[in-house]
């Protein structure tokens, strides 16, 4: 991976430059390194790193920004891109790196009465502190209504607080709304709450440790998340699955993507009263889990992914389960359409609700369901395809309005779209291996670890040491349900990565949030938040 | 009524013990409050959803507001960030009241041993049963439903539990 390696003083203009003059609109992620325990050597302790996407979604760039001293830190770009406020105090929280003029820079991860950052290499990974109370939030509303001239006492302004334990949060999302009537005139939110220091377990577990914890990154999906943290490790080792192995991916990750929908639809209809939807949307839902528990044997963290590969082939007579998974999922969503396609309830309740236009989706850092309801034709198995996806015969579903409406509905037939890839995958599925074939990566058979010497150091060295990964930086990305699924991992050589940062696409959703609600009623806001499908896991990881 | 009459009623009357009465009537009401916090909470919908169904055991009348609710389930990790918000729900039940700590994270932490982490919720709250599994099948939490209803039928009806528990955000 190469990088732009840029002056502090210079960050500002070249960002702004790379933005406005080279087409670099999406801004990806911003994250930090620590150098302290680094072996090769580097300029600084600290290092930033800004990963952004080219408007016509195919290139990425990456600027390198070394911090001589992190109290005084770099120029924000909060004002470039409005994906960077968060992203930039997620940094300054996680590694206490200063970004002068940022409007709001303060903890976001974790809680007010944390003492240190975290990711530091000099920081203690079981090093905890209690929290005794909730902070309240004034410190970020209050600027948010003084730019809106507004005034709690003169306006007559009520504030509620949703979350973070409400039903409607769907997990732990704090919401702080000031009301004028029953209007939303501002907004905040928190998040942080299911923060369970994931990249902080990455650096000292090896790659293939860490395939259980990015199960419960996206739990909806857990197995994307496990081939999208697989596959770019094996981009870094430049080995490609044989093509069943890719195959057998590509089905899971689209009966994934199907069953994450599935979810959100449920629980956006239940949000909205429509609790008969919720039955034909769950169920099949489990018949999926049933097909997965005898595949993996886990209905929802199923950690079947390994580098290089995955566990174990297809157990006889998977196709029968599958195809009667698909019919189940089939009749499901025909079912809850026909009750909700022609409801004057659920059309009035979500057109032109929250619509958030595509300039706008590309500066909140929106990717995935979300952005393509905007309008927006993005979608990394178009753009950039992977693991065959241009030999399958599927189309982008693409909104118009931006809407809740629209992110519903997009979703609803991505569902569809995802069914005949399975479909058609699975009647090309390829014979041959599974997994790639190279002892250094993947675990000898058993009959080799029982019957040899070789075959059990082979096994014992995989095991403790890990798969060693060459030495760089990487950045992968792919089209996991909720949109871009980045992982930016530093490898030093060893079996253990030395950073991974996960770009997750629901924390930048997330980001928008108070601003897309504005205007509108708390029951709209309600139905707003589940159609963002904001999974608190991958979020706050 | 002088007990030695009671022949006068027929069989319309059945003597027995008042908290036997009440423990079976709270038996099968138990009104959850789901403090569903990750991918655990997916599973508890599954627990609800019709398949497992979980109103097949009296307890599907899920509550979103503590003071409405008796069983408190703890589904998912749980924060340090979170741990007030867990305590403040937990206070605001109403006596008598059971928590039951879904999955590993809730029991122990799970696989999270790090600084984001409670290493359980009886650091905060007392626990009447702890569920195993990363997270439990629906059967596990049924079962732990059941737990409660067992043990429930046991205790005194009008007592108060756990006055000798103190959690880490006690006075604080
Ligand atoms: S116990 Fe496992 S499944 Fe449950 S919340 Fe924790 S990590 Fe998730």
């Amino acid at each position: 991976m190469t990088f732009e390696i840029v002056e502090a003083d210079n960050l500002y203009n070249t960002i702004l430059d790379a933005r406005d003059n080279k087409g670099f609109t999406l801004l990806l992620d911003i994250t930090a390194v620590d150098n302290l325990t680094r072996k090769s050597k580097a300029p600084s302790r600290f290092e930033l790193i800004y990963i952004l996407r080219h408007a016509e979604f195919k290139d990425i760039k990456t600027i390198k920004v070394y911090v001589k001293d992190e109290n005084i830190g770099v120029t924000s770009i909060s004002k470039l891109f409005k994906s960077a406020s968060w992203a930039e105090r997620e940094v300054y929280d996680q590694y206490g790196i200063n970004f002068i003029d940022h409007p709001m820079l303060k903890r976001i991860l974790n809680h007010e009465e944390f003492i240190g950052h975290p990711l530091r290499k000099d920081y203690d990974i079981r090093d905890a502190h209690y929290c005794t109370k909730a902070q309240d939030m004034m410190d970020e509303l209050k600027p948010a209504l003084d730019a809106k001239n507004l005034d709690m006492d003169e306006d007559d302004l009520m504030v509620v607080n949703i979350g973070p334990s409400h039903p409607a949060t769907h997990g732990t999302i704090r919401s702080l709304a000031a009301l004028d009537g029953e209007k939303i005139v501002a907004g905040v939110s928190e998040i942080g709450y299911l923060h369970r220091g994931f990249e902080k377990s990455c650096e000292n577990h090896t790659y293939n440790q860490i395939i259980p914890y990015t199960d419960r990154l996206n739990y909806c999906s857990a197995l994307m998340n496990n081939i999208a943290f697989s596959k770019t490790v094996e981009d870094m080792l430049g080995v490609t699955l044989p093509e069943r192995g890719v195959f057998i991916r590509v089905i899971l990750s689209e009966l994934s993507r199907a069953i994450d929908h599935l979810v959100c639809l449920a629980a956006g209809l239940l949000d909205m009263g429509g609790q008969t939807n919720y039955w034909y949307f769950f169920n099949p839902r489990n018949d999926a889990y049933d097909f997965l528990s005898k595949l993996t044997g886990a209905r929802l963290t199923n950690s079947f992914m390994r580098i290089g590969g995955m566990t174990h082939d297809l157990y006889d007579g998977w196709q029968d389960d599958l195809e009667d998974v698909l019919k189940k999922i089939d009749y499901g969503i025909s079912e809850s359409k026909k009750m909700i396609e022609h409801n004057r309830i659920f059309n009035d309740r979500l057109q032109d609700i929250s619509p958030v236009s595509a300039e706008d989706a590309i500066s909140y850092g929106w990717s995935g369901p979300n952005l393509r309801a905007s309008g927006v034709a993005y979608d990394l198995r178009f753009a950039k395809p992977y693991d065959f996806y241009d030999s399958f015969d599927f189309d982008m579903v693409v909104g118009s309005v931006g809407d809740t409406y629209d992110r519903m509905m997009v979703r609803l037939e991505e569902i569809n779209q995802s069914m005949r890839i399975i479909k058609q995958a699975s009647k090309e599925l390829p014979n041959g291996n599974i997994c790639v074939d190279d002892r250094s990566i993947i675990l000898p058979p058993k009959s080799c670890v029982y019957g040899s010497i070789e075959g059990m150091m082979n096994q014992f060295m995989l095991t403790i040491d890990g798969v060693k990964v060459p030495t760089g930086e990487y950045y992968g990305a792919y089209e996991a349900a909720n949109g871009e699924l980045g992982f930016y991992i530093v490898s030093d050589g060893s079996g253990t990565p030395y950073k991974v940062k996960v770009r997750p696409p629901s924390f930048y959703h997330m980001a928008s949030y108070p601003e897309i609600i504005q205007d509108y009623q708390v029951a709209d806001a309600i139905l707003t938040l589940g159609s963002l499908n904001i999974i608190a896991g991958e979020m706050d990881r | 009524m002088d007990l030695s009459n009671t022949h006068l009623l027929d069989e319309a009357v059945v003597t027995t013990k008042l908290d036997a009465v009440v423990n079976w009537g709270r038996e099968a009401s138990l009104w959850p409050f789901v403090f569903g916090t990750a991918c655990c909470a997916i599973e508890f919908m599954a627990t609800a959803a019709s398949r497992y169904d979980i109103s097949r055991f009296g307890s599907e009348v899920l509550r979103f507001s503590p003071r409405h609710a008796d069983l408190l389930v703890v589904a998912g990790t749980v924060s340090h960030k979170q741990a007030p918000i867990l305590k403040q729900i937990y206070d605001q039940m109403p006596e008598p009241k059971w928590v039951i700590a879904m999955g590993a994270c809730a029991s122990t932490g799970g696989f999270y041993d790090n600084y984001t982490t409670l290493q359980g919720i009886d650091e905060i709250v007392p626990v009447d049963v702890y569920v195993a599994g990363c997270p439990p099948r629906p059967e596990a939490l049924i079962d732990a439903v059941l737990d409660i209803q067992r043990k429930l039928k046991r205790e005194k009806s009008f007592s108060v539990k756990h006055t000798d528990y103190k959690g880490k955000l006690d006075d604080v």
